[in-house]
């Protein structure tokens, strides 16, 4: 007892004397010191002149001589205000002198050395930083916060501050940068002018008059991808879940294709099918006589790419809605004496119309997300996606112009969110677990079925010839011109490697990007799914005040699209106080944030099936949460681990709508390496690339598995469902 | 033996709106064992999670050892608990769970393992160590979770309705083993139950709660014979409650009337079963006579009210519809507080 009393403390001590290395020891900046010499400590530059430095130094020092003289400095109030006197500090400080000089004038009459400005924060002041957060969680827990738990308290109050960083603060960033003009003056009219501009609203293509605005173009787009892939959704779980149909597991299996296919890769495959020199359009060319065309790129293109790429997600939520059916209630209608077309009306549709508007929204939000079809085949026809993206990136960098754009991206997705929500609760829709009264459902009509049948076989014939040629495509020398003479060129030019008398070189060209790759995917998945399931356990296990809105910013970070959350990271983080871009650090704090809501479902699926009172068992055994959370709960919720790591791993290789604005010449994705060389029309390496990636993934995944999932061989496709449902809410 | 283990001061806990622990405050004896009784939804396991620190009060202090306890998590204070689900790691074998405690408190692997298999010899599950607990009956779970909660020598052990999912059969079984295991190790325990017969069985004192608060502390003894309210009276064991006046040192209901202390004016008595006697010819009448087997069971109507009463079978039996006079000793009634 007494023991366990003294690390309590210990634990404390050992913060605040990490709290003083970060203002006395540590650099408090990236670079650029005042001083001579290399960057020095918060102390060092205080006295050396950077006068607003100091009060940080002299809380810190307070709070650390109070610890000294009181034992039970925890409890008393003064701690407290020291400690969020410090945080006040530290915001006030970073927000108000930036790298050029104060944001108020008032601030530089005040002290006339902010003048010069300071750069971004370097390790010391993010340790002090992480310091003064887990002193305020040691100090709420002595005060009873988290039931008195200290690691659960300091998990809430870490990942509160890590959210309100890197959720909530670029995303109002961006909010603000719309309303700030090219010459730095704030205003209103300006964003009034850039989202009312006609070439957003225009109607044209409408009245069949030349070209609609962007954002008509995309909410057509959407409303199209969404309606085709629902339909084909609805007649693939039609097929599987109500029917004999033979091919069921190889429909399942088609089914994950997507989410292990690098971005891209479709477009291409499709531009090499049906392109001006497209394979088909030759052959339609010489048989038929039909004129080439570019037929394909814009709507045709990017609508094809994601049905495609949609459709299995719709079809495992309307898989799950169908299995979740009760059969006894079709069964009833049928002892009734209702014939099989009338059953189907009036008990089965009505049944299914909940997860089809599910579905609905879901592809709906997906395509407005989407980036890399519409850059590859959009052609002339602009949405919002890559619009905002050439705002950034292309010759007339406008940030604010991006920002607007982004906002009515992202109000356009929080609508469909806001409409889900609304319509069908906050009920799951996928039933993870698959249970199916198979035998007992009744059979769809004979005449649906053949509808369904008619329509799943062309689809799967054009799933084929895309993934033939995703896979063939960079091993023959020229696919888009249908040279099919077997080479290794294209992969040579990539990745060739020679082990000679300096040990390995590695010489291609793609190299650098996928080790990048591989090194932020293997970083990120890890911690990815360690946020996941801390979040889940958290909100599934703990009492404390604000849960409903720590549960609401996690879920954010999911809804919003990946480009307004590159544009957002580029506007937040590339200027002090925590100025990361052009490092690995942004790219892993990317995927971390975006991909964390699945594992915090899965943790949260996994952890509803949990008796808790194990938990507190070990508690009353003298186990903290950390060590409970080790001991007694991780090992029971290891497919939720799993589920996480492989979707995140997976995710963290193929994600390219944020990255896109993140990648720096240092640190490349392969993602983006893709995109350059189909920029290039050189579409069999980009190929050839895409097809060793998705070796690597599923080599990593089979890894993953051998290193989580021993005690759970065998149960990968229902693994991989899950993590495909998890994706799909 | 009679230092205070746990100390409840004014203790609150609220969730949301409703109170389920308003305002108790009790004292617990280093040694003895304390039952929390009460109807379901009362607040007893609250009391119980509130001594353990899985719950923390809204307001009021618990005290564990002296030591004001009321912020610290579970982790931190030195008490063993068994649930009422038992709660065993399903992952690790039986070994592995008792050792749990003393590995967590920093003893080495070797060490905890000796404590560990001590402690499951003594409570006769010496031989079982390797099994998981999914290889177990309940009955072996039960102690294996007994083992586990007191290896560590806690402060209080605690008792979440343990025999619940426990065989019928085998509840008289296991409640003497846990009082005699309590006793053994000289534990102090609360114990949480919803059943009075056996809160009668096991414990030194009963918390009777109600509505979150205390509606009564005292022996079994105490409980049965005088309980404070009607509440009581009615709650532990079969209780006739009859309304009347009092004037003159004589309480007077109908027909009935006995001596009696206290203040006049109008009381309600309480009169166990089994102390009413029936005598042959009368002016109340049996209305029902049921055979159980030790006793039989009668309700007899009076000219004011219908009383039931337990004789044993080793007496005259009466038929239903005879005529009986029904015979009361002033020492056996119990005048209840006002409610
Ligand atoms: N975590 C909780 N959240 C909200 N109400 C609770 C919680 N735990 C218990 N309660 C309420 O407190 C009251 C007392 O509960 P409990 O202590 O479990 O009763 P008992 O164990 O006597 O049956 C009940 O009304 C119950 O609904
Ligand atoms: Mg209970």
């Amino acid at each position: 007892m007494l023991a366990s009393k003294q690390t309590n403390t210990r634990a404390g001590v050992i913060w605040l004397g990490i709290l003083l290395a970060g203002v006395v020891a540590l650099p408090w900046y990236r670079q650029n010191s005042l001083l001579e010499g290399p960057v020095s400590s918060a102390l060092a530059e205080g006295l050396g002149g950077r006068v607003w430095l100091l009060p940080g130094v002299i809380i810190a020092l307070v709070l650390a001589t109070l610890a000294l003289v009181r034992p039970n400095w925890r409890r008393e109030p003064v701690s407290l205000v020291l400690v969020i006197s410090g945080m006040a500090f530290l915001l006030v400080q970073g927000f108000s002198i930036g790298l050029r000089g104060p944001a108020f004038d008032a601030v530089g009459l005040l002290i006339p050395a902010a003048m010069d400005g300071q750069p971004g924060l370097g390790w010391g002041g993010f340790v002090t930083g992480i310091a003064l957060l887990i002193l305020l969680s040691e100090l709420l827990a002595a005060r009873g916060f988290c039931r008195g738990e200290r690691f659960a308290s300091g998990a809430v109050v870490v990942i509160t501050a890590l959210l309100a960083l890197f959720v909530f603060f670029p995303i109002v960033t961006l909010g603000s940068s719309a309303f700030i003009s090219p010459d730095g003056t704030l205003g209103l009219s300006q964003f009034a002018d850039r989202v009312s501009a006609p070439e957003l609203w225009r109607l044209n293509c409408l009245r069949g008059d030349g070209r609609c605005g962007v954002v008509i173009n995309t909410v057509i787009l959407g409303t199209l991808a969404a309606t085709l892939s629902t339909l084909l959704g609805l007649a693939l779980a039609m097929l599987v879940a109500r029917t004999d149909f033979r091919f069921k597991r190889a429909l399942r299996a088609i089914s994950i294709l997507p989410i292990i296919t690098p971005p891209f890769v479709v477009g291409v495959a499709i531009i090499v099918l049906f392109g001006r020199t497209g394979i088909l359009t030759q052959l339609g060319a010489d048989v038929f006589d039909v004129r080439a065309s570019r037929w394909v790129y814009g709507l045709p293109g990017i609508l094809m790419a994601q049905v495609l790429a949609f459709a299995p997600i719709t079809f495992l939520v309307l898989l799950g809605t169908l299995e979740a059916i009760n059969p006894t209630l079709e069964e009833a209608s049928k002892t009734l004496g209702a014939r099989p077309m009338a059953t189907f009306r009036t008990v089965t549709w009505p049944l299914l119309k909940p997860g089809l508007a599910a579905a609905f929204l879901l592809a709906f939000i997906e395509s407005l997300a989407d980036f890399g079809n519409p850059l590859v085949l959009g052609g002339g026809y602009e949405v919002l996606s890559t619009k905002i993206f050439f705002a950034v990136v292309g010759a007339r960098y406008d940030l604010g112009n991006a920002a607007t754009l982004a906002i009515i991206l992202l109000s356009l997705t929080l609508i469909a969110f806001w409409l889900q929500v609304r319509w069908l609760g906050n009920k799951s829709y996928v039933t993870v677990t698959g249970k199916s009264d198979a035998g007992l459902a009744a059979p769809v009509p004979p005449m649906i079925k053949f509808a369904a049948i008619a329509v799943i076989v062309p689809w799967v014939a054009f799933t084929l010839g895309v993934y033939v040629i995703v896979v063939g495509g960079g091993f023959v020398h020229d696919i888009g011109r249908l040279d099919l003479t077997p080479t290794f060129a294209h992969l040579r030019t990539a990745f060739s490697f020679e082990i000679g008398a300096e040990g390995l070189r590695l010489y291609g060209s793609a190299w650098d990007s996928m080790i990048t790759t591989l090194q932020v995917s293997a970083i990120a998945a890890p911690l990815t799914t360690a946020i996941g399931i801390l979040t889940a356990w958290l909100v599934s296990r703990q009492d404390f005040a604000g849960k409903k809105a720590f549960e609401f910013g996690t879920m954010l970070s999911f809804a919003i699209p990946g480009t307004v959350v590159g544009v957002s990271y580029v506007a937040a983080f590339n200027v002090p106080p925590v100025d990361i871009t052009g490092t690995m650090v942004i790219l892993i704090i990317c995927f971390m944030f975006r991909n964390m809501p699945v594992g915090m479902r899965a943790g949260m699926a996994a952890l509803s099936q949990i008796d808790r009172s194990m938990e507190e068992a070990s508690q009353t055994m003298g186990a903290g949460g950390f060590a409970t959370l080790r001991n007694v709960v991780l090992p029971l919720i290891r497919p939720a681990i799993f589920t996480a790591l492989v979707y995140s791993f997976v995710t963290a290789m193929t994600a390219v709508s944020a990255v896109i604005f993140l990648v720096s010449a240092r640190h490349n994705m392969a993602t983006a390496y893709i995109m350059g060389r189909v920029e290039n029309g050189e579409y069999a390496l980009a190929i050839a690339y895409s097809a060793v990636l998705m070796v690597v993934m599923i080599t990593c995944v089979a890894l993953i598995q051998f290193l989580v999932g021993r005690s759970q061989l065998g149960r990968r496709k229902q693994l991989q469902g899950s993590a495909i449902a998890a994706a799909a809410e | 033996m009679s230092e205070t283990a746990i100390e409840f001061k004014n203790v609150i806990k609220r969730y949301g709106d409703t109170a389920a622990v308003d305002g108790m405050s009790l004292s617990i004896q280093t040694g003895e064992l304390v039952t929390f009784l009460g109807p379901s939804g009362c607040g007893k396991t609250t009391s119980l999670r509130l001594i353990a620190g899985l719950e923390l009060p809204t307001e009021g202090q618990v005290l564990i050892s002296g030591r004001d306890v009321s912020n610290d998590p579970a982790s931190e204070r030195n008490i063993g608990m068994v649930f009422q689900s038992y709660a065993l790691f399903p992952h690790m074998n039986v070994l592995d769970n008792v050792a749990y405690g003393p590995v967590i408190r920093g003893d080495n692997k070797a060490k905890a393992k000796d404590k560990a298999m001590e402690i499951l010899d003594q409570i006769g599950l010496g031989g079982l160590q390797d099994r998981l607990p999914s290889e177990l009956s309940g009955g072996q779970q039960q102690r294996v979770a007994v083992a586990r909660a007191i290896v560590q020598q806690p402060d209080v052990l605690l008792f979440d309705e343990p025999l619940s999912n426990v065989d019928a059969k085998l509840r008289r079984k296991v409640r003497a083993e846990i009082r005699d295991l309590q006793r053994r190790f000289g534990l102090t325990a609360v114990y949480v139950t919803h059943d009075q017969e056996e809160a009668l069985a096991v414990s030194d004192r009963i918390v009777v709660m109600r509505d979150g608060q205390i509606a009564q502390i005292g022996t079994p003894e105490d409980l049965y014979d005088r309980p404070a309210s009607s509440f009581v009276a009615d709650f532990i064991g079969d209780a006739n409650l009859i309304a009347g006046t009092v004037s003159g040192g004589t309480f007077r209901a109908g027909d009935i009337a006995l001596p009696i202390g206290g203040a006049e004016g109008s009381a309600t008595i309480s009169i166990r079963p089994e102390r009413i006697r029936l005598l042959p010819d009368g002016p109340a009448r049996v209305v029902s006579a049921t055979y159980l087997g030790s006793r039989t069971e009668y309700v007899i109507a009076t000219a004011s009210s219908e009383l039931l009463v337990s004789r044993p079978i080793s007496e005259p039996a009466f038929v239903a519809g005879a005529s009986v006079s029904v015979e009361i000793d002033a020492d056996d009634l119990t005048r209840l507080a006002p409610a």
